[in-house]
């Protein structure tokens, strides 16, 4: 791992990747939400209204799957110092905060004309709210932080936050929820779906899609923010130089 | 199609939330790195 801990060595590798990984995951995407919205069948008990599954649960994944990321990053910059932990940290919030409240917005929508309503306090969408702040106390965390030269309750917040996610994921079981459980499970011995082939294809692909998107995104923020930190050194030593 | 009025939001969010953030990351990219390089050249000069 430390030997991707020189940001020269990243950077180079991030370079060839952004534009290929944009425009796969753009690719992908697209495939998805088309055959999604056109060429996939109607649930024979939702209707209509699963199409928005193709969008709801590739952003509920990547909601959830970016936080282990932060948390991951979080504990990374706070045991050893590396140096580019905290930058794909601080890269990852915002990207996992926008995955989240998709999820919550497209679930919404999915719920009006499913359950009669578009929000329940239920176990599973009262996790995922909690999951949304999480995100946005980090971002302000970091964000004070930053323009205080240090600290480390941001990358606490993102490692104690980690407790939310076993919640949202066996929330279905744990609890009577509205929310249905999972049709997509992963287990040692391989994954098993309850889905139908012609639905499976689009998710898939959207899941491929964004997950693709995410990293992109998260490569051009981490990018941005090593291009930041060598204005502001290059000015510091020029200003020190002057004086 | 039938609850073409919850659909086509849930995508219209979606499909403009992941562009807009994916074009502001992509700005925000090419504008720190152009500053950089600008500097760097300032520098060789």
């Amino acid at each position: 791992m430390h030997r991707f801990a020189n940001p020269a060595r990243f950077l180079r590798i991030a370079r060839v990747l952004t534009l290929p990984l944009t425009l796969l995951g753009l690719g992908l995407t697209a495939a998805g939400l088309w055959i999604g919205l056109f060429d996939s069948p109607p649930d024979y008990q939702q209707g209509e209204s699963v199409r928005i599954m193709y969008v709801h649960v590739p952003a509920a994944w990547l909601g959830s799957g970016g936080y282990l990321g932060l948390a991951v990053a979080s504990a990374v910059a706070l045991v050893w110092r590396h140096p580019l932990a905290e930058i794909a940290a601080r890269a990852i919030a915002p990207v996992g905060a926008a995955f989240t409240a998709i999820c919550l917005i497209s679930g919404a929508l999915w719920g009006k004309p499913t359950w009669g309503t578009y929000w329940v306090w239920d176990a599973r969408l009262t996790s995922m709210l909690v999951l949304l702040f999480l995100y946005l106390g980090y971002l302000a965390l970091s964000s004070a932080e930053a323009e205080r030269g240090g600290g480390k309750a941001a990358s606490i917040l993102a490692i104690v936050g980690v407790i939310n996610l076993p919640i949202i994921k066996y929330s279905v079981e744990w609890w009577n929820t509205l929310h249905q459980g999972s049709s997509i499970r992963l287990s040692g011995a391989g994954a098993s779906s309850s889905i139908a082939p012609e639905m499976l294809l689009p998710l898939l692909l959207s899941v491929a899609g964004f997950s693709l998107l995410f990293g992109a995104i998260v490569l051009m923020r981490m990018r941005a923010a090593l291009a930041q930190q060598a204005v502001a050194a290059r000015s510091r030593r020029i200003a020190a130089a002057y004086t | 199609m039938t609850h073409a009025a919850f659909i086509i939001p849930a995508y219209a969010v979606t499909v403009g939330g992941l562009l807009a953030i994916l074009l502001q990351s992509w700005v925000s990219m090419r504008r720190a790195e152009a500053a950089a390089e600008k500097l760097k050249t300032e520098r060789r000069r």
